[in-house]
């Protein structure tokens, strides 16, 4: 691993300072809570920054699709928009339903943020700089998301609205099948990997980033990955439940302030999310771009840093998603489900059947 | 098939349908007990086949309440136009045509609501443009109101 | 006023229940509430309620001379403004028998088709909205804006613009007129393909329109549904070529024609109608005629007494004007038979039992424009 060296270093080193100056300064008990509120503190920060330029970046994204500019008015280049959105939210009244179980209705924006919280801390983005390294991470990181699916259906409930109640069972119907595909198409790359661990997972594409080196199933996976996170995340051609002109505005109709912007908020973070575990299994992470035998070349690439890296794959996905969202109608819910559990699940399937044979064979790079 | 043709076609099929002249297209007077059943006979004969109601449309024509049909054949090409009148204007009553023609079933709703002119046996009468409760019926040459229309 | 609804309700079952979509939704295109009976996800029932942009247009025509009537059948049918004065034109000057010079004709036929084009991208923009792809709609109104441009020209207005009189023209085009026009064409005919590659090839777009909201030929003669939603379904009702009226007897085109009446097929009639238009166009866009923009009418027109009906093809079907005239300058009675209002009368029929999804997806297709329902 003659790689990263700098960064790695940097990274490193700059942890065990910090570590080390608290353990200094007081009983290593309140180092402890010092430091993990520091983490904490850290991640909600990197939590709200990407939120708000994930929104600016959509904006501008789809402006540019439909011919036009999007907002350029705020700030340079419109950059301070979507700050000027938030605080208008923080602003607005917050409209309490007469007869609506209140202490769910407040509780659901926050059971979606605290979902997509959990998962981003397991997500590395350079080496050694994230928050928990289990090894069964990737089963940990989809158990995580799965509980926004609470989050969703318990906003549609408490809302004692007939309206939210479909948008939510149907949203909750659509979280809850997707969320299959997406395990599968995990399952695929570890059978790969040989290992759950997101470190691990990253280490070993040193010399080939999974979906070259998984070659056939492995980029089968990564289709169906793509296609089943857009949906998990109720995003592009599968927001039937959200964005549906014909009713209402599903299960989020009710909220209104700064409980609205928690969910619009975690939608953007789930997409993240979804984004980055794709960017991390498939694409490789914070891993550069190496190839097998040019030490060249490889040298080359590893003078940009990982994050860089990251960002630039985690990016390139989240732009596929927003290209999908801004092209493609809509899918009927009735056409979703189908999609799901007569074409994704049996692909799914002989996928995985498929990896393991290569595997077992060993005709993988 | 020529008008003459047609014309003799529609008075054997119809007897009681009094011809007007020098109209744009060829123009009968039917009376109203017998609407039904002669449009009906216009439709389903072949020679006539008058199958497409494009225009339904009522008149306060002073004297006598009108209803106007345009009919028009699309295998045959031919159009003719029936009127029934009635110079009863406080209980105006037709037969329905919804059943032959479909469309009937809105135009005939707006001649309600406009007009005032009820028709039997209408799956659903009732006003299609003006509020439910809106009293008098504006087409109507003696329909005045002070506070909607202003006369210049 | 309160308004007071004594629908009559069908027997509630206890799994039904009602929805209103409208007066303001963004897709029902204008002030038309629905009421949509439901059982779960299947509609039973749908009942259009009109009336909430009813002008009285028919009552005020009985006191406006036949000029000033022009402007208010602009206001009927906003997006076949051009068709629904050509119309009263074609009626006045039919009943007093005066011969416009060519110019006029070729003009107005011109612009006649251009307006068919430019309600057909509306359509277009606005249907891929209701399905979903937002895009769609960007890129009909940046294509439609051309159009508009050009009448802004010539005519003094992008909307409404009220440019033909009974005997011929307000004024006379613009020089550019003809340039504009072909190099408009020439723009269109690349970006209609990729309207092509967005919504018709899309299969996502195709399994949400195919088999969706199916209408026989039988069905869409009964319920008088014209234009190109009866085109979609066979029924042959074009009237450039029943009843031709201005140069539309001598130019070639084709009545486009699809047998399989579900959404699909009357998306698809829209689309190749607009080849046909911009064909229409190039035939007749070098050939104008020098000559009179109008031809000498009388200061106040008085049409004979008698009855006098004209149809025309309007962008959304078979526009019909029925007047009864008793000599004087204002119509004793004029009505106006409405493409919208009868094809909004089929929307029931063809959506029983298919979910709210489609029924979005039907009434797109049908391209309904409330104004001209309600009039």
């Amino acid at each position: 691993m003659a790689s990263n060296n700098i960064y790695d270093t940097f990274v490193a080193s700059l942890t065990q300072w910090i570590h080390n100056g608290l353990y200094h300064l007081m009983p290593p008990f309140w180092a402890l809570i010092v430091e993990l509120t520091i983490i904490g503190l850290v991640f909600l920060i990197f939590y709200a920054l990407v939120g708000l330029f994930l929104v600016y970046a959509e904006r501008k994204v789809c402006a540019f699709m439909q011919n036009r500019i999007g907002p350029n008015r705020v700030g340079p280049y419109g950059i301070f928009q979507t700050i000027a959105d938030f605080i208008k939210l923080l602003m607005k009244e917050l409209v309490v339903i007469k007869n609506s179980d209140k202490l769910l209705f407040t509780l659901a924006p926050f059971i979606v943020i605290i979902a997509s919280f959990m998962a981003i801390a397991a997500i590395p983005f350079a080496k050694g700089l994230h928050a928990i390294d289990f090894d069964i991470g990737i089963l940990y990181v989809i158990a995580v998301s799965s509980l926004g699916v609470v989050g969703v259906l318990l906003a549609g409930w408490s809302s004692n609205n007939k309206y939210s109640l479909i948008g939510a069972m149907r949203s909750g119907a659509q979280i809850i099948s997707y969320e299959l595909s997406v395990g599968m198409s995990l399952l695929t790359i570890i059978i790969l990997a040989g290992t759950m661990q997101f470190s691990e997972i990253v280490q070993g594409q040193e010399y080939g980033w999974f979906i070259f080196k998984g070659h056939i199933p492995a980029f089968i996976a990564f289709i169906v990955f793509l296609i089943a996170s857009t949906a998990e995340t109720n995003r592009g051609p599968f927001d039937l439940a959200e964005a549906e002109s014909e009713l209402t505005a599903g299960f989020h109709t009710e909220y209104s302030g700064i409980k609205f912007a928690f969910f619009f908020l975690a939608e953007y973070m789930n997409m993240f999310i979804v984004a980055s575990i794709g960017a991390t299994v498939f694409l490789g992470g914070w891993m550069p771009f190496h190839v097998w035998g040019w030490t060249g070349f490889n040298q080359v690439m590893d003078y940009i840093p990982p994050s860089i890296w990251y960002i630039g794959k985690t990016g390139f996905i989240i732009w596929l998603m927003m290209w999908f969202k801004w092209t493609f109608p809509r899918l009927r819910i009735d056409q979703l489900l189908n999609l799901e559990w007569k074409y994704l699940l049996p692909i799914n399937l002989f996928n995985i059947l498929l990896m393991a044979f290569i595997v077992l064979m060993g005709w993988h790079f | 098939m020529d008008l003459e043709k047609l014309k003799e076609r529609v008075l054997t099929l119809v007897p009681e349908a009094e011809l007007e002249e020098n109209k744009q297209f060829l123009t009968f007077f039917i009376p109203a007990g017998k609407l039904h059943t002669m449009a009906l006979k216009l439709k389903e004969d072949e020679d006539t086949a008058f199958d497409y109601l494009f225009c339904q449309s009522g008149t306060d024509m002073g004297k006598y309440l009108m209803v106007v049909y345009h009919l028009e054949s699309t295998k045959q090409g031919h159009t003719i136009v029936l009127k029934v009148k009635t110079e009863d204007r406080q209980n105006p009553v037709f037969d329905t045509v919804c059943d032959i023609w479909r469309t009937a079933e809105f135009h005939e709703r707006e001649i309600f609501d406009l007009l005032g002119i009820r028709f039997n046996n209408h799956p659903d009468l009732r006003r299609i443009f003006l509020d439910e409760n809106w009293v008098g019926y504006p087409l109507r040459k003696d329909y005045s109101d002070e506070v909607n229309i202003v006369e210049l | 006023m309160k308004e007071v609804i004594h629908t009559p309700v069908p027997s509630v079952e206890e799994e039904e229940y009602h929805i209103n979509m409208g007066p303001q939704h963004p897709s029902t295109h204008g002030v038309l509430r629905l009421v949509v009976s439901l059982q779960g996800e299947i509609v039973k029932n749908v009942k259009p309620h009109c009336g909430y942009i009813h002008r009285g247009m028919e009552k005020m025509c009985e006191k406006d001379t036949y000029p000033q009537i022009i402007h208010l059948t602009d206001r009927m049918d906003y997006l076949s403004a051009h068709i629904n004065n050509h119309a009263v034109c074609l009626l006045v000057e039919n009943a007093l028998q005066i011969e416009v010079p060519e110019r006029v004709k070729y003009i107005r036929t011109i612009m006649d088709e251009l307006c068919r084009i430019q309600s057909h991208q509306l359509w277009w923009a606005s249907f891929g909205m209701d399905l979903g792809g937002l895009t769609c709609f960007f890129y009909g109104l940046r294509d439609r804006e051309k159009i508009l441009d050009i009448w802004e020209e010539s005519t003094g207005a992008r909307f409404l613009q009220s440019y033909y009189t009974p005997g011929g023209l307000m004024w006379d085009i613009h020089p550019d007129f003809q340039k504009h026009t072909k190099e408009f064409l020439k723009y269109f005919r690349k970006k209609i393909r990729d309207y092509e590659k967005i919504l018709s090839g899309n299969v996502i777009f195709r399994e949400r329109s195919r088999n969706i909201g199916l209408m026989t030929k039988e069905e869409a003669i009964s319920y008088g549904v014209t234009g190109p939603s009866g085109r979609g379904s066979g029924f042959s009702c074009d009237v450039r070529k029943r009843h031709p009226y201005a140069l539309y007897d001598k130019v070639e085109f084709k009545e486009i024609l699809y047998q399989e009446g579900d959404t699909l097929a009357r998306y698809m009639v829209r689309m190749d109608e607009m080849y046909e238009s911009m064909h229409i166009i190039d035939q007749l866009i070098d050939n104008i005629p020098q000559g009179d923009f109008t031809a000498k009418m009388k200061a106040v027109i008085k049409l004979p007494a008698g009855e006098y009906y004209q149809r025309v093809e309007s962008a959304r079907g078979d526009l019909g004007v029925y007047c009864i005239s008793d000599g004087n300058k204002t119509p004793y009675r004029m009505k106006f038979r409405t493409p919208s209002f009868s094809n909004l009368s089929v929307l029931d029929h063809i959506s029983r039992d298919l979910k709210i999804a489609d029924l979005v997806a039907i009434g797109g297709s049908l391209d309904l424009v409330i104004p001209d329902i309600d009039r």
